[in-house]
């Protein structure tokens, strides 16, 4: 493992399990005997608004939050979220996002725009994974909620992480009845 | 069990609290204090409730500190405000077991109607306050505070903010101390308040303050880290861990215990630098306590009262770094009312009666949201059948024909109840709608009076909301389905025609309880009439055509927007119908 530091910052939309997918990297820094803190978000965010959470790791970790432009990777569960959180990312840092769409309710009105070419927008600026996330959790897995596992198998494989640890993380933090669908969505992630 | 693991900070503060062998912890629920007692409650050693508000959890917890034994109580911070009554006593009879109070600010509100500042309630009630910046501190002091509670005999508070109740980092987990019972010992001048004893024991405060103020070194949790001189920084809580970041280089005093101020200790620290600067979230609370005590500094004037400090923001501050910002445009997204939330039809309904909605906090303050834009006024748990009843005394009955006061079943029991005996008292003619979805849904779906369940998941009791409202005084009631807006419009109507207090209770749980959810549905040969989409439905969107499309992953099958269409477009798909 040649993990030291680590700044990732995980952000979606309220519901589709930013706080599991921080949890488990939480889980894998304690593998690695590193220090790590996660910075969560409850509440009135979780209701269909947008989501962050930080998780830090590095053999002393002091504040929970990480800054701007110090993201070595921001994991986007959806596109538009990655737009939002850009100024985290530090120069050189790699945005992972999933293409698909979830509307806010200001663009479902009428009142805002979603924009066409996030994706495209992204790649202009920065080094960028984009993948079609639902799809692959609702063929590994069989479950849309998978999302969130699918996308930590992509960055636990950029990361340089073996499947087998990744897979160790995962398993201290799931119920054991849905551990092995959430191994699939991992593994596909991870392969991808 | 000893073993180093990661832990929410309010999780520590549970563990803390349980091994310093707590016995009683009441609390009501508040982001971002919730998780304390939900936590504390699997601890099988100790007993814990849901209490309906702030004030019966306050008083539960110092009548268990009175019969000896270590009690906590955990609210967020506009909870202290309801607790604050009996807080302000209890300061003056002291304790008997050790009584910790955890007051959780939230600057920034990511869940709050208010930025307020709970250090100022120490400083006013004489209560010693203690400010950890971590989980592992989380633990520590919570046991700290327990020890001091009982060796000054005061309650103690412990506060955290947002970032350090929802942050994870490492604590280690230590066996419970179990402690006997402290015999109760009959004392009127200590504990039963009337002037005669409360001017004594108001000089016994004093004492204890001026006691523990010389103590606080021997206390011990107040550290100064001497490097680089030409800059000293005070902080406390989470925003020593910016200051770690952001100026590693930096002399640092580090205030575990807020209040009192070390004074004393301020001084060396600032003989010692040559440039001195307080940084603190939300009001310049150490600050002013330094200039009044003569020390020189800086703080506000660099930092502001709003919102959370960061690293980022102190390098900008005081090395004039730049924080990066966002150049990609991305249009918001604010929190919705969930798919097949009961809470929008019923608003549906209000916006298209273009009734004044005095609403109260909970999920159903999302109503205030586009394209529902159904809500006037929003001030704190409870208000909305007072602000109406108010609205009417001002205004006269023609507006009351036009007012409905907005309530969630928690907070209708949490403080709504004395506004509505006041409406009948006081001969009112408001109309008020509960919106039961049988749970608190904004903090996460905590039990409450009228749920059946306790906090330890044993039964109870259910208060009959119906009953109540009656007892009060309010003897129209209309109960209806949340779903069926017909019969919501309908009773909404026949209450507000009426003169008196009428009370509609418009029942259906919480969509994601997930006893509502059901087969999703589907729009065909959508005629582009629009309906569908005034009901703020995240799982709708309008096609670019025009056309309306429900998403089917999203939708909870509630069916409202179904009954909105005129053409009958939105059906069940028929292969779905069959499985049913
Ligand atoms: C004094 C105070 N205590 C706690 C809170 C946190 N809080 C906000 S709304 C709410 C309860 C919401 O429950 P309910 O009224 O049943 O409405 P729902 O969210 O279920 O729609 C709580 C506990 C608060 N804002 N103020």
């Amino acid at each position: 493992m040649k993990i030291k530091e680590v700044n990732i910052l995980i952000v979606g939309v309220g519901g589709q399990g930013t706080l599991l997918a921080s949890r488990i990297i939480g889980k894998l820094a304690g593998l690695y005997g590193l220090d790590v803190k996660l910075s969560e978000v409850h509440g009135m965010a979780q209701r269909g608004g947008s989501v962050v959470t930080h998780a830090k790791i590095a053999e002393r970790v002091y504040s929970p939050v990480i800054g701007e432009g110090c993201a070595d990777f921001i994991v986007a569960f959806e596109k538009l979220e990655a737009l939002r959180y850009t100024q985290y990312l530090r120069d050189g840092g790699t945005i992972i996002v999933n293409t698909q769409e979830i509307l806010p309710m200001p663009v479902i009105t009428g009142a805002a725009e979603y924009p066409s070419d996030a994706v495209k927008t992204l790649k202009r600026s920065y080094a960028v994974i984009s993948t079609d996330a639902l799809a692959i959790a609702l063929k590994s897995a069989g479950n849309a909620k998978a999302v969130n596992i699918v996308m930590l198998g992509i960055l636990f494989s950029k990361m340089g992480v073996t499947l087998s640890d990744a897979e160790t993380a995962l398993a201290a933090c799931v119920k054991p009845e849905f551990l092995e669908i959430n191994k699939a969505a991992l593994k596909a992630g991870y392969t991808l | 069990m000893v073993k180093r693991q990661l832990m929410l900070g309010n999780a520590a503060i549970a563990r803390g609290a349980y091994e310093a062998g707590v016995r009683v912890v009441s609390a009501y629920p508040g982001t971002p204090s919730t998780e304390i007692s939900e936590v504390i409650a699997t601890y099988k050693e100790v007993y814990a409730e849901w209490a309906p508000n702030e004030k019966a959890a306050f008083e539960s917890a110092v009548g268990a500190a009175y019969a000896g034994a270590r009690a906590m109580v955990c609210m967020k911070h506009v909870g202290v405000n309801v607790a604050a009554d009996p807080m302000f006593t209890v300061a003056y009879t002291g304790i008997n077991g050790g009584l910790v109070i955890v007051a959780a600010d939230d600057p920034g509100m990511y869940s709050s109607q208010n930025e307020q500042d709970s250090r100022f309630y120490a400083r006013s009630a004489h209560i010693p306050m203690l400010e950890p910046s971590d989980s592992g501190e989380c633990k520590e002091f919570t046991k700290l505070a327990f020890e001091l509670s009982e060796r000054y005999d005061t309650p103690v508070f412990v506060r955290t903010t947002t970032r350090v109740a929802h942050s994870q980092s490492y604590v280690t987990a230590e066996e419970r101390k179990e402690l006997p019972l402290k015999p109760y010992v009959k004392n009127v001048k200590k504990y039963t308040m009337m002037p005669s004893s409360a001017v004594l024991r108001h000089i016994e405060v004093e004492k204890r303050e001026n006691k523990f103020k010389a103590d606080l070194a021997e206390i011990g949790v107040n550290t100064i880290e001497i490097n680089d001189k030409s800059l000293g920084i005070i902080c406390s809580g989470v925003v020593y861990q910016y200051v770690k970041e952001a100026c590693p280089s930096a002399s640092v005093l580090k205030l575990g215990v807020v209040y009192p101020v070390d004074t004393e200790l301020v001084r060396r620290f600032a003989a010692e630098v040559k440039r001195l600067v307080v940084i603190e979230e939300l009001e310049p609370f150490i600050e002013d306590t330094l200039k009044a005590a003569g020390v020189k500094c800086e703080g506000k004037n660099l930092f502001s009262l709003q919102g959370e400090i960061s690293a980022a923001l102190i390098k900008n501050k005081l090395y004039g770094e730049k924080i990066k910002t966002n150049t990609d445009y991305a249009p918001p997204r604010p929190p919705v009312l969930c798919a097949g939330c009961p809470h929008r039809g019923v608003f549906y309904i209000l916006s298209k009666l273009k009734l004044t909605v005095s609403a109260d906090i909970g999920c159903y303050t999302l109503g205030a949201q586009a394209p529902l834009s159904a809500v006037d006024t929003v001030l704190c748990m409870g208000a909305s059948i007072g602000i109406a009843h108010g609205f009417e005394k001002a205004a006269g009955r023609a507006q009351s024909n036009k007012t409905v006061a907005v309530i969630g079943d928690s907070t209708f029991i949490h403080s709504g109840i004395t506004g509505l005996i006041n409406a009948v008292y006081n001969g009112s003619n408001i109309t008020l709608l509960i919106l039961d979805n049988s749970t608190t849904g904004m903090t996460g779906h905590q039990e409450h009076p009228a749920t059946g369940k306790t906090l330890k998941g044993t039964s109870a009791k259910i208060l009959d909301l119906e009953a109540m409202v009656k007892a009060c005084g309010a003897e129209s009631v209309r109960i209806v389905d949340a779903y069926d807006l017909p019969a919501v419009e309908k009773a909404v109507k026949g209450a507000i025609d009426e003169d008196g207090v009428s009370v509609v209770i418009a029942k259906r749980p919480c969509a994601l309880l997930g006893k509502t959810r059901g087969v999703p549905y589907a729009i065909s040969e959508c005629k582009r009439c629009g309906m569908c989409g005034k009901i703020g439905c995240p799982a709708i969107r309008k096609n670019a055509d025009g056309t309306m499309t429900i998403v089917a992953e999203q939708c909870a099958g509630c069916g409202v927007c179904a009954g909105l269409c005129k053409f009958g477009c939105i059906k069940k798909p028929e292969k779905n119908l069959k499985k049913t």
